[in-house]
């Protein structure tokens, strides 16, 4: 938090004394702004360009090439990971998309009881990481999973869901749908009364209307969703390696990395590939939705006329949400299911239920969830800390190159977590930390940053949003009562943001509590993992997945409270906020 | 383009949003290639019809006929029933000509006939070379025309304009309205303006109807409801009006009007004994230094000068009156607290029955 330190009277503290050139005087702002831009340069910037240094280096002469990545394309493994990868990410979209348009056009388009339901459980998915739900749904949708064993006993045939590339497609587009439905339904809510009305009048209706006018109104919400989806699925590690499918980029990078070695460059490569596609899906969305913002919504006409169905189409949307919705619930059912077996194989449910497995992930986890505590803690105190001090010297201050700390912060939205954690062991591994000689690459507080680095990105939008709330207004009449700068800042600004902060930190922590990509990169010991990376070992075994489940349900437990309380903090705040200005 | 002149007729029309009553027995009757307003304050019922017309909203109990044919039952897309919004409603994602072309689309009309018939469109509000534009490439007035161009490119029964004038800048509106008028001359087209300006109203229709609180309260020609008001919210609504309250009295043959105040007018129109008001435009009352016979006797309580006349409150006769004086310059604005003698056009005076 940037602070002036108390400034000593008549000119006589030592920067005084000293030649100007030798002591350059910084306000407070602009020193806090200095430490965080070399916190970032450090912890982001220069581990990532390492990274892509290394892919474009000769391993062996040490000049620069182009030779690792004709090297990578040579190799049909990778080619093969590389299309895998594209078209994964691809069919999770399309997938997520068949998910979420019904919902979404159900909920805006017509008076329907279900509507608060699924608003409320079509968020269900993000709060349980896409990992922990695979080895459910592998229970569930597998080859001999509880639908395909009725399938064949009743129907004679089974459906591959799970089988390969399709259980990581199925996975991802179940837990990440909800992007695509809350920016669709956003984008639904906001196109004008009338833009609909005038197509009715001109004589257009039903799907016609939809396709031709409804439709590509609301594409800004639905384009920025898909990205969404698509850089998430292209950048997943978790869910892939669960699912035992090692044939996709991110996989690769990790498999070359910790079976090959970290001088190995295909890691590189493939990390400068994982980037590059995610900037690249970004600006592509940004070429296409130039322009293109089409908020229409104007006095008078709030959204689309909501209309009744008629008893034909309220069996026929009540089947599509509860058949949408049942499958979006299955990894939880699954995994809470899974957490109280005895046995689960070969079977549509467990042989038997049993409170053991909760007893023997409290023995062996105790380790895992106090390190997540305290990883994902420190990772959030750092968010909300960095991302306020950013967003205060973004929007209220003048200090030159104020930009670059929001870019930069923002830019980790595009590095995938197995790039971050190679970069950190490639860049640290040299790094001993003091007095405990053990290099800064092995040691635990790296995770943490590393989580924090990661969470940066929505922590500094929860912040910004939060300052934009606090009128200038405010602060100015405390500095004109007579309050300092900093003053200002810790008396008025900050006390005002805490529902946007504290929603922030919460956030933060719920989120950096599941996130396994960076982590399992930067794991040097079983002593210092921390719950996702738990869940990942308990559940390479069939002995172990009982006890991987209920610590999944810990996790679930864990980001579900997280993000309650988040949404209660936010509405009270909004309250408070209204109610102040009433009066 | 040619247009079949329709008729509108609405009978006994109902129409609740749960408890609120929103129209309650609308009766009308529009003539064929009519320019018709309906004229009203904010939440007076007038759009809601207007959207009944059209077919958006709640289903109303009763009947809308337009060419004698009901449509109730229809839904907006099956009306043929052109109208313009108030916001416009252009779709940002499709380009002008894409926009006009669009209802022609929906009819599945043949490609060379939608060209052509877009074109004529285009031309016909003077915008052809602005086809390939997009929307938000437009000004106010521009989007109003285009907006126009796609509703009558359909060759619809009726044309509905809700407000189409409230979004542009007041020099604008004037001519957009002049130029509505002679649109709407060259089509022959049936239509209903929707306005809560008086002004816009009286300038441009044939005929309007003043609505409050869902109920229609006269219809009439625009100079027939200023002069002939049917009650005081029509008169208070068209233009300003003095109404004072009292009482006719029969002296004999002679019949007045005596105030609560007690000074009487000499009636000059036929009038039953009783309570009653009567409504006096402020040009109608001629005020003046000096005394006179027929005079009441009043005190300047303000005065504002607006360019070409003087308004003056006076409190005379037990209210304050409003009264126009035209402007000279060898005329000298009378003080406020001067005592003044008024004399009242008796012929111009509105008697309502209380």
């Amino acid at each position: 938090m940037p602070q002036d330190t108390p400034r000593p009277a008549d000119g006589t503290g030592l920067a005084d004394r000293l030649p100007a050139f030798l002591f350059p005087r910084l306000s407070g702002a602009a020193l806090a702004g200095l430490l965080i831009a070399i916190f970032l340069l450090g912890f982001l910037i220069f581990p990532v360009l390492q990274v892509v240094y290394v892919a474009f280096i000769d391993p062996r002469s040490g000049g620069l090439t182009l030779q690792n990545f004709a090297d990578f394309f040579a190799t049909s493994l990778f080619r093969e990971s590389f299309v895998n990868s594209f078209y994964v990410s691809a069919m999770s979209v399309v997938v997520a998309t068949i998910i979420a348009l019904p919902l979404a056009y159900i909920t805006t388009r017509f008076n329907f009881g279900g509507s608060a339901l699924i608003q409320s459980l079509g968020f269900i998915p993000l709060i349980m990481p896409p990992f922990v739900g695979a080895v459910a749904m592998s229970l569930i949708f597998g080859r001999n999973g509880t639908v395909n064993l009725m399938l064949r006993e009743h129907l004679g045939f089974t459906i591959p869901f799970m089988e390969g590339l399709n259980g990581v497609i199925l996975v991802q587009s179940i837990h990440y749908f909800p992007f695509i439905l809350i920016n669709l339904s956003a984008s639904l809510r906001n196109i004008d009364r009338s833009m609909e009305e005038a197509a009715q009048n001109l004589g257009s209706s039903g799907l016609r209307l939809f396709r031709k006018i409804v439709f590509p109104l609301a594409m800004p919400g639905y384009i920025a969703g898909a990205v969404l989806v698509f850089i998430k699925v292209f950048d997943d590690l978790g869910t892939p390696l669960l699912l035992n499918v090692n044939n996709m980029l991110a996989p690769q990078a990790y498999l070359r990395i910790t079976s090959v070695g970290i001088s190995d460059p295909m890691g590189y490569v493939i990390s400068v590939i994982l980037v590059a596609f995610s900037i690249l899906s970004l600006w592509a969305s940004f070429l296409v939705m130039r322009g293109k913002d089409y908020a229409t919504v104007q006095k008078g006409g709030g959204g689309l006329a909501k209309r009744d169905l008629s008893g034909r189409e309220k069996v026929i949307a009540y089947g599509a949400v509860l058949f949408i919705l049942a499958l979006v619930l299955s990894p939880h059912l699954g995994l809470l299911l899974l957490s109280f077996s005895t046995i689960w194989s070969f079977a549509p449910l467990p042989d038997g239920y049993t409170w053991a497995n909760y007893i023997r992930m409290w023995e062996g986890s105790q380790d895992y969830i106090l390190n997540t505590l305290l990883y994902a803690g420190i990772a959030a105190l750092g968010d909300v800390i960095l991302g306020t001090a950013i967003a205060y010297i973004v929007m209220r201050t003048g200090i030159v190159g104020r930009k670059c700390l929001d870019y930069m912060a923002t830019a980790a939205l595009a590095v995938p977590g197995v790039v971050l954690g190679i970069g950190y062991l490639r860049s640290f591994q040299g790094i001993e930390v003091p007095f405990l000689d053990k290099p800064l690459a092995q040691w635990w507080v790296i995770i943490a940053i590393a989580l924090m680095i990661r969470r940066l990105p929505y922590a500094l939008r929860a912040c910004m949003a939060a300052l934009q709330q606090v009128s200038v207004a405010l602060e100015e009449a405390a500095e004109s009562l007579g309050a300092t700068k900093s003053r200002t800042i810790r008396r008025v600004v900050v006390p005002l943001m805490t529902g946007g902060i504290l929603a922030g930190f919460v956030t933060s922590f719920a989120t950096a509590a599941v996130e396994l990509s960076a982590t399992i990169m930067l794991v040097s010991s079983e002593a210092d993992s921390p719950l996702a990376y738990g869940i990942y070992l308990f559940m390479q075994t069939p002995s172990g997945r009982g006890a991987g489940a209920a610590l999944g349900i810990v996790a679930v437990i864990i980001v579900g409270l997280g993000t309650f309380l988040a949404q209660i903090i936010i509405e009270r705040d909004k309250k408070l906020k209204t109610s102040g200005t009433e009066h | 383009m040619k247009t079949e002149m329709l008729g509108i007729e609405i009978e006994n029309l109902h129409l609740a949003f749960g408890p609120t009553r929103v129209l309650t027995g609308v009766n009308l009757s529009i003539k064929p290639g009519e320019f018709f307003a309906f004229l009203g304050p904010s939440g007076s019922g007038k759009s809601t019809l207007l959207r009944s017309i059209a077919g958006f909203g709640p289903r109303p109990s009763g009947a809308i006929r337009i060419g004698g044919r009901d449509v109730l039952d229809l839904p907006p897309w099956k009306r043929n029933v052109g109208m313009v919004f108030q916001s416009y409603a252009l779709w940002p994602h499709l380009s002008v000509q894409e926009n006009v072309a669009f209802g022609l689309r929906e009819r599945k009309l043949p490609g060379a006939e939608i060209t052509r018939r877009v074109e004529e469109a285009l031309d016909l509000v003077g915008l052809s070379h602005l086809a390939a534009r997009m929307p938000n490439q437009l000004s106010g007035g521009q989007q109003q025309r285009i907006a126009l161009a796609r509703t009558v490119v359909i060759e619809p029964q009726v044309l509905l304009l809700d407000e189409p004038l409230s979004n542009l800048d007041a020099s604008l509106r004037v001519q957009m309205r002049r130029e509505l008028l002679a649109l709407q001359r060259k089509l022959g087209l049936t239509t209903i303006f929707v306005t809560h300006d008086q002004e816009e109203a009286n300038s441009t229709s044939d005929r309007m109807a003043v609505l409050d609180k869902g109920v229609i309260q006269q219809i009439g020609r625009p100079q027939e409801l200023y002069d002939h008001p049917a009650n005081l919210f029509v008169a208070r609504f068209l233009g300003t009006a003095n109404v004072l309250e009292g009482r006719v009295e029969k002296r004999g043959e002679a019949l007045r009007f005596v105030t609560g105040s007690g000074d009487a007018l000499p009636l000059p129109m036929a009038a039953k004994a009783g309570p009653s008001s009567i409504v006096l435009r402020p040009q109608n009352i001629t005020i003046s230094p000096l005394c006179g016979p027929d005079t009441i006797i009043g005190q300047v309580l303000h005065s504002e000068f607006l360019g070409s006349q003087i308004r003056y409150i006076v409190q005379a006769a037990g209210s304050d009156l409003v009264i126009d004086k035209s402007h000279h310059m060898s005329e000298p604005t009378l003080p406020t607290g001067a005592e003044v003698a008024l004399q009242v056009n008796m012929d111009s005076a509105v008697l309502l029955n209380a």
